[in-house]
């Protein structure tokens, strides 16, 4: 008489832990041959290195004349720099401070107008009607052609630093007017009618379905908003600023402090990822409810 | 004092509605009359873009109508050039849901008591938990929609509907989307709600075996322009068992519909319109 | 009802636009706050006379108009075959990406002094910023284009026993127009407001450098038609984009 062994408990539970072993094991030997990280570091080592080739190493004409990265590190790290800027000294970080809260101000009225006025546009055609043309007249000019009229609009009126702020100020706007109010379009209908089955006044509308319905939009608006704020900004810094990292490019230019220059841009990239990434993170953060696989 | 199912009584009279999308005059619904009393369940069956959604869009309050009258316990709601605004008299429950996403469940569905102001937002809370509670819900309050699977979704829309208390149900094709397994679930579960309120319910769906599990009348439309062109009452008494669908009796009642419905989705088959919405 | 919708649209446009001009003319003249040193309507209608008859006006068009062509159609060049190359092969993904994303921060205005002590010319220098501008966002569009390529398309090809070719130009490249073209509208903006500014910084030529000579030569109706012409170049240029986008993508037409 055969009898059917089933397997025994004993080899069930050497199994398991076996596999969660092999588990970890394999885990991390994937993840030293997965090529991603290394090629991630290999493509930012051979941007650094054609750079120190072409200009410090090789000398090849045209690209000797930039400063390289050798020059400009030393320059960075240095605590009695030759042309005032690098990590050590304050006039570096006073240059990033003037440039940062000037567009947290132009970023903060961008907001405050800009949110308001998009919510309305998307939902309320007669509102739209009056103020899309206008919107749509004025937004194809380029936010630095604004730059003499900007002087003009605040001479006199306010300090200097009102056209730079408010340069940045109109491109965030635009920006934020324009995803908000695509926002609110792209609600569904169905929720609106929705809305008014269960009893809903406009003041409920507009709080419990447009605003929270815009929002994936309101804040893709301001990351991008922010983004075009700081290329503005920047632009502003350059024509016509004091301080502020845009006016240190350009001043280190003109005074021939080349390594500054690369210095104020990197810096300048460095800060300007770190606000879309501190927006993205607090609109993630907001918006747990929305669907990851898509808006 | 009158009998709790005394409201609800929806009369549509000679009903029809043109659309014009693009200057093209389309005849949606073309004179349909139907009386549906307090507490009945009423189903109309028809191919899709038949005109069925357009009534109940029209009962709801989204649209008017170009001829014709529907009226509700005797107040007209809809005729041509005035529509009465949509209300939590006649709430709809729509096809692809619509839950808000942004609200947890027992925001959803305490929406209603708050937005109107019947009940304070701590009291519809208790309110909305207590009835998801009854109809088997209770644990998912602090979810948000898209964490629910779609058969829970619809039934939270189903508890936001009821907890308002409203004269009549509105459902259009609610488990169009779902599969064949979690539909008979689903059905299953409105009719238990259906049971403990007998509210006026008007269902629409394409699905022939739903609407004689659910009805206790179901209409059958035409294709575009909808008429109504057969009636069967569906007379099974209350409540329902799943299992009446392999009786004898529900074979006899599909049999008396079954030839018009396919006549109409041959027709809606060959003609290849685009589906209006 | 729907014609009636758009004439009514239509003309509440109209008023708000006319109402806000007369609002501009009127504070000029009563001097309100913000209005008192911009020129106001009327004196820019009446400069317009002379402005648009004077050929140096119309040679700054050019100038402009030669500048974004060049470096436009150099970002598309550039632009679009790297999009694609990194959306098809995942090691150029992995090794291009992070060096690109280190880049893009970077205002492309930021790069003006470093370009202009690299290239010989200013001409040569203002191009290359126009170009950094573009290529940043084209590539970006189009990466993001190519890569949400529904997978199915691609099996239904492979199962038609496509080779890797036919998939790129039957598939890949017509599914990605859409967004080739989307990352050249927003590509052709960021073009325009490079432009001008590296006009005003760095240029001697051209519609940017046009209006800021004009504040600085204290002709201020000037100004203003300085800017409007760059706003309806700028809308010219995209919506030529956009007409020859529809043109080349007719599956989208939408009823």
């Amino acid at each position: 008489m055969t009898v059917i062994e089933t397997p025994s408990q004993s080899r069930t539970t050497q199994a398991a832990d076996i596999n969660s072993l092999a588990l970890t094991l394999f885990r991390v030997r994937q993840w030293f041959t997965q090529s991603s990280p290394y090629l991630g570091f290999l493509g930012v080592a051979s941007l650094l290195l054609a750079w120190y080739l072409l200009t410090e190493f090789f000398n090849v004409p045209r690209f000797n004349k930039l400063p390289g990265p050798v020059a400009v590190w030393r320059e960075f790290t240095s605590p009695s720099p030759t042309f005032g800027i690098s990590i050590y000294t304050p006039e570096y970080y006073m240059h990033i401070i003037w440039s940062i809260w000037r567009v947290l101000q132009a970023f903060f009225w961008a907001t405050v107008l800009g949110v308001p006025l998009g919510l309305f546009m998307g939902w309320k055609r007669a509102f739209r009607d009056y103020t899309f043309p206008v919107l749509e007249i004025v937004r194809p000019i380029p936010v630095l052609a604004w730059v003499p009229v900007a002087i003009l609009i605040f001479a006199g009126i306010a300090s200097r630093e009102a056209p730079v702020i408010f340069l940045a100020f109109l491109a965030t706007f635009f920006a934020t007017v324009l995803n908000t109010m695509l926002g609110v379009e792209s609600i569904d209908e169905v929720y609106f009618r929705a809305a008014r089955c269960l009893g809903s006044k406009p003041r409920h509308i507009f709080f419990r379905v447009v605003l929270p319905g815009a929002l994936p939009f309101i804040f893709t608006g301001l990351q991008i908003g922010v983004g075009v704020g700081w290329f503005s900004l920047v632009a502003a810094e350059m024509i016509s600023g004091e301080y502020g990292l845009g006016f240190l490019i350009w001043d280190s230019y003109v005074l021939s402090q080349f390594p500054v220059i690369i210095i104020a841009m990197l810096t300048l990239g460095v800060v300007g990822y770190g606000f879309s990434a501190i927006i993205r993170l607090i609109g993630a953060s907001l918006m747990r409810w929305a669907d990851r696989s898509g808006v | 004092m009158t009998p709790v199912a005394a409201r609800g009584a929806i009369n549509i009279r000679n009903v029809s509605k043109i659309y014009d999308p693009d200057g093209a005059n389309v005849l949606a619904v073309d004179n349909c009359s139907v009386d549906i009393s307090p507490g009945e369940f009423c189903v109309i069956v028809g191919p899709s873009g038949c005109g069925k959604t357009t009534l109940l869009n029209a009962i709801a309050g989204f649209h008017d109508i170009s001829s014709g009258e529907i009226s509700l316990d005797g107040k007209p709601i809809c005729t041509p050039g005035f529509s009465a605004e949509p209300g939590a008299d006649r709430i709809v429950v729509f096809q692809n849901g619509a839950l808000f996403p942004w609200s947890t469940v027992l925001n959803n569905v305490a929406y209603g008591p708050v937005v109107q102001g019947t009940a304070s937002s701590i009291d519809a809370k208790t309110n909305a938990q207590a009835l998801l509670a009854e109809l088997g819900l209770s644990g998912i309050g602090d979810r948000y929609p898209n964490e629910l699977s779609s058969g829970m979704r619809r039934r939270v829309e189903i508890a936001r509907a009821l907890i308002n208390d409203p004269k009549v149900l509105l459902l259009d094709e609610p488990f169009r989307a779902m599969d064949a397994l979690t539909k008979g679930v689903a059905q299953e579960f409105l009719l238990q709600a259906y049971d403990r309120v007998r509210k006026t319910v008007f269902f629409i769906t394409h699905d022939l075996e739903e609407a004689i599990f659910l009805g206790d009348r179901v209409l059958v439309m035409t294709t575009r322009p909808g008429r109504i062109k057969q009636t069967l009452h569906v007379d099974f008494g209350r409540p329902r068992n799943y299992k009446i669908r392999s009786s004898k009796q529900y074979l006899t009642f599909k049999s008396q519909i079954f030839e018009a419905v396919r006549e109409e989705a041959i027709r809606a088959f060959e003609a290849g319109e685009r589906e209006l919405a | 009802m729907v014609k009636n919708s758009t004439t009514l649209s239509l003309r509440r446009g109209l008023l708000s636009v006319l109402g806000l001009l007369a609002f501009w003319e009127i504070g000029r003249r009563l001097h309100f706050p913000f209005l008192s040193a911009v020129p106001a309507p009327t004196e820019v209608f009446a400069s317009l006379d002379q402005i648009v008859g004077n050929s140096k006006f119309w040679n700054d068009w050019i100038a402009s108009f030669s500048r974004v062509l060049s470096g436009f159609a150099l970002a598309q060049l550039v632009g679009i075959p790297v999009g694609l190359l990194m959306a098809m092969s995942r090691t150029l993904r992995y090794l291009w990406f992070p060096p690109l994303e280190i880049l893009r921060p970077i205002p492309p205005l930021a790069w003006v002094p470093t370009s202009i002590i690299f290239w010989p010319t200013t001409e040569l220098s203002i191009i290359f910023v126009i170009f950094l501008g573009a290529f940043f966002t084209v590539v970006l569009t189009v990466l993001g284009g190519a890569r949400a390529i529904d997978e199915r398309l691609i099996r239904a090809a492979r199962s038609f026993g496509s080779k890797p070719r036919d998939i790129f130009w039957r598939i890949v490249l017509p599914a990605t127009l859409p967004s080739i073209i989307t990352g050249m509208a927003v590509g052709m903006g960021v073009t325009w407001e490079v432009v001008v500014a590296a006009e005003m910084i760095a240029g001697k030529s051209g519609l940017g450098y046009f209006t800021w000579a004009s504040y600085v030569g204290g002709n201020y109706p000037q100004i203003i038609v300085g800017m409007a012409s760059i706003g309806i170049a700028g809308y010219l240029s995209s919506g030529a984009i956009r007409v020859l986008g529809k043109q080349a993508t007719p599956w989208q037409r939408q009823i």
